[in-house]
């Protein structure tokens, strides 16, 4: 069924539409989701949109977004042509590539592929038919229902994305790219919804990519639930490149348990509205994780950037920087919250903000926060926004580097102390090349996506060759 | 000519630094600049680079027949000025392999010419590194950044020896420098001059005079030069220090 929203969306509306396509919803669910379906739901009936009265949400203003019109599907759009999905490839990085359009997994033959390793790749909707003793231990079990509208709202809403399961002890031979492509004619509102899980000692690489097909508006309220068991690693890579009438709501829940080990990078490189809101739970000793992003904007984009680390358990290492390059009349927002239990004893946190502004209408709102009720921890944070070093312009210039090279010079070595981490060769290479065309004004979507996709008119299949995992 | 200042005043915040320098650089000749702290030795060598934060108030400078004050500081520079900073900047980030290849490559474009090819980028790199004993792989450390500072001092006479100016000023290049590192720095400059190219050498002390045998040397004292002779005038000033200078002009 279509249902469109023609008017702006309210909660109201979200309900009406909930109830008249109940049964579609609902139509996959074991009966665990079903429960924290309607819970959700319920919670939604109550809590309702976020609003700039909110501590959260003051310098996110969602009401200009909501009040566009947008199509609602509940079901993959009809004859939806996979192959008009381009072939999205990093150039020499051979990953497995798992495809989704509109928040849709998009399969060609399977809909969810069990690899000799044990690994489960495929649709989210599959697996709560395939695997409902995994989705009854897992779903919904990392984002805690009451507490945020939007999360509540995919909970009740979200009937399909992408499940990623990596049985104990196995380590992926290569990485896993998931791209969710927006594609439509209308404007479109999604709400997908990822689980990926982690066993004891597993590994993994994944690279999460966010674009849009076309320039048309979208509102996007996704949810990622991340779940690393004793000892896993997770090497994560988010990209967002979507286009300046895009509002993505990316919401990202990490659960660590003991000796487990995150990096997460997240580079925002285009997009008219995005809110990353970041959770990490520390539920066992000795976790790390080092949370990265960049963010480059520009005209009247709007980036926010919402972390809470829960230090839960002693012994655990978290490592924030998040830096951004505003242009134009760009906004930012950075708020970190680094909350320290009283047993995390031992806790060594640090949270860094570093922003530089191009312009004199551009503007960030920088707040590193640090809760803390332990006595034996290590925390610090830093924040810095200003502009480009003049003693670093002056010198380059000396050297006979004209001005536009010289700050060129300068941001991409800014913007580089974040991409220099991103630890698969082949993806720092291609993510080095997308900032500079950023920086230089070249990137624009389509022609040159974070994807990159070749043009429209020479659409290639999406390829998923498995038996090359 | 190569450099004619003329009546050179110049100020920073309303304070007058320079107040009405005189001075002529000839291809092929050896200047230093010498005097006490805060005379505005310095700021002479920041005028000439073009740095905006200086405001000039009177006179001109020409080089190779050109106002200077008509061009831009990367002009400046691609028609061969350079300035060895005092304290050069650190820029994190920026590898010294980028860095000196655009800075080539611009000079190079300015020029009409191709960009280098990278083996002969390479060689050159190589050659010039010997030149100013610099072992360390400069690809993988960016501009200044983590460098001692005998390395800083070293990577300014690399970089001068990359860019091949024909007007350097070296801004107290020899300031806290070890002897081994000054011997270094001077050898570099000794295998660098030419009949063409002409150098400025600001210092604070005779020292690097041992090294670097100047044409003429100039005292400049509160904002003026004040003396001008051969480079005997250095060791007389090395053995009276500058309160017979200050004690004249006072």
């Amino acid at each position: 069924m279509t249902t469109a929203l023609k008017e702006i969306i309210t909660k109201e509306r979200m309900i009406n539409l909930f109830e008249k396509n109940r049964k579609e919803i609902f139509k996959n669910d074991p009966e665990p989701v079903s429960r924290l379906r309607q819970k959700a739901f319920d919670s939604f009936a109550q809590l309702g949109f976020p609003n700039n009265r909110m501590e959260e949400w003051r310098n996110t203003d969602l009401k200009e977004f909501l009040g566009k019109e947008y199509e609602y599907y509940f079901h993959p759009l009809p004859g939806m042509d996979v192959r008009k999905i381009f072939r999205c490839n990093i150039p020499h990085l051979d990953t497995a590539i798992i495809g989704q359009m509109n928040g849709w997994y998009v399969s060609k033959d399977v809909p969810l592929i069990r690899l000799g390793n044990g690994m489960i790749l495929g649709s989210l909707a599959q697996a709560f038919r395939e695997y409902p003793e995994i989705i009854g231990q897992h779903y919904g079990k990392y984002t805690a229902s009451g507490k945020s509208g939007l999360n509540d709202l995919n909970t009740a809403f979200a009937q399909d994305g992408i499940f990623i399961y990596v049985p104990d002890n196995v380590h992926s031979p290569k990485p896993i790219q998931l791209i969710n492509v927006i594609q439509h004619e209308e404007n479109i509102f999604l709400q997908s919804r990822n689980l990926v899980l982690l066993g004891r000692n597993a590994r993994l690489s994944l690279v999460h990519c966010d674009d849009s097909y076309n320039h048309q508006a979208s509102f996007s309220n996704i949810v990622t639930e991340v779940h690393l068991d004793e000892g896993a690693f997770l090497d994560h890579y988010k990209l967002q490149n979507l286009n300046n009438n895009s509002t993505l709501i990316s919401n990202t829940v990490f659960q660590l348990e003991k000796d487990a080990e995150l990096i997460s990078d997240f580079i925002t490189l285009n997009g008219g509205m995005i809110r990353n809101n970041t959770r990490v739970l520390f539920n066992g000793p000795h976790g790390t994780a080092s949370i990265y992003g960049l963010y480059l904007m520009d005209r009247r984009q709007h980036i926010d950037n919402h972390l809470y680390v829960d230090h839960a358990a002693p012994h655990c290492t978290s490592m924030e920087l998040f830096k951004g390059i505003m242009d134009e009349n760009s906004s930012g927002v950075f708020n970190g919250h680094v909350y320290v239990r009283k047993d995390a004893q031992k806790t060594n946190a640090y949270q860094g903000n570093r922003n530089i502004l191009l312009t004199d209408t551009a503007k960030v709102n920088s707040k590193p926060f640090l809760e803390i009720y332990a006595d034996d921890v290590k925390c610090s944070h830093g924040s810095t926004t200003g502009q480009l070093d003049d003693e670093a312009m002056f010198y380059l210039m000396q050297r006979g580097i004209g001005p536009e090279s010289a700050r060129m010079l300068l941001m991409f070595a800014f913007a580089n102390e974040i991409v220099g981490k991103v630890s698969i060769p082949e993806l720092r290479l291609r993510l080095e090349d997308m900032v500079k065309k950023r920086l230089q004004g070249e990137l624009q979507i389509c022609e040159q996506c974070v994807l990159h996709c070749n043009t429209p008119e020479h659409p290639i299949e999406f390829d998923i060759d498995m038996s090359k995992i | 000519m190569l450099l004619s200042i003329k009546n050179l005043h110049a100020s920073i915040n309303g304070k007058e630094i320079l107040r009405g320098i005189n001075l002529e650089v000839n291809q092929g000749e050896v200047h230093a600049i010498m005097g006490p702290n805060g005379t505005g030795k310095s700021t002479l060598a920041s005028v000439i680079a073009g740095r905006d934060v200086f405001e000039v108030t009177q006179g001109e400078i020409t080089y190779k027949g050109k106002n200077l004050f008509k061009l831009p500081i990367e002009d400046r520079a691609r028609e061969g000025i350079f300035i060895g900073f005092q304290y050069p900047v650190e820029i994190p980030g920026v590898s010294m392999t980028n860095f000196i290849r655009t800075a080539v490559n611009e000079l190079r474009k300015y020029k009409g010419l191709d960009p280098i090819s990278a083996v002969e980028f390479l060689k050159m790199m190589e050659e010039n590194k010997r030149l100013v004993e610099i072992q360390s792989n400069l690809t993988n450390r960016s501009v200044n950044e983590g460098f001692s500072g005998g390395e800083k001092k070293k990577n300014e006479i690399f970089q001068m020896a990359m860019l091949e100016p024909t007007l350097a000023i070296l801004d107290e290049t020899d300031s806290g420098l070890d002897i081994d590192a000054l011997r270094i720095v001077a050898n570099g400059v000794n295998k660098l001059r030419t009949k063409e190219n002409a150098f400025v050498i600001i210092t604070h002390y005779q020292r690097l005079l041992d090294y670097i045998v100047p044409d003429f040397v100039h005292v400049l004292f509160e904002g003026r030069i004040v003396k001008t002779g051969r480079k005997e005038l250095a060791f007389e000033l090395e053995e009276k220090g500058y309160d017979w200078i200050k004690k004249e002009f006072e």
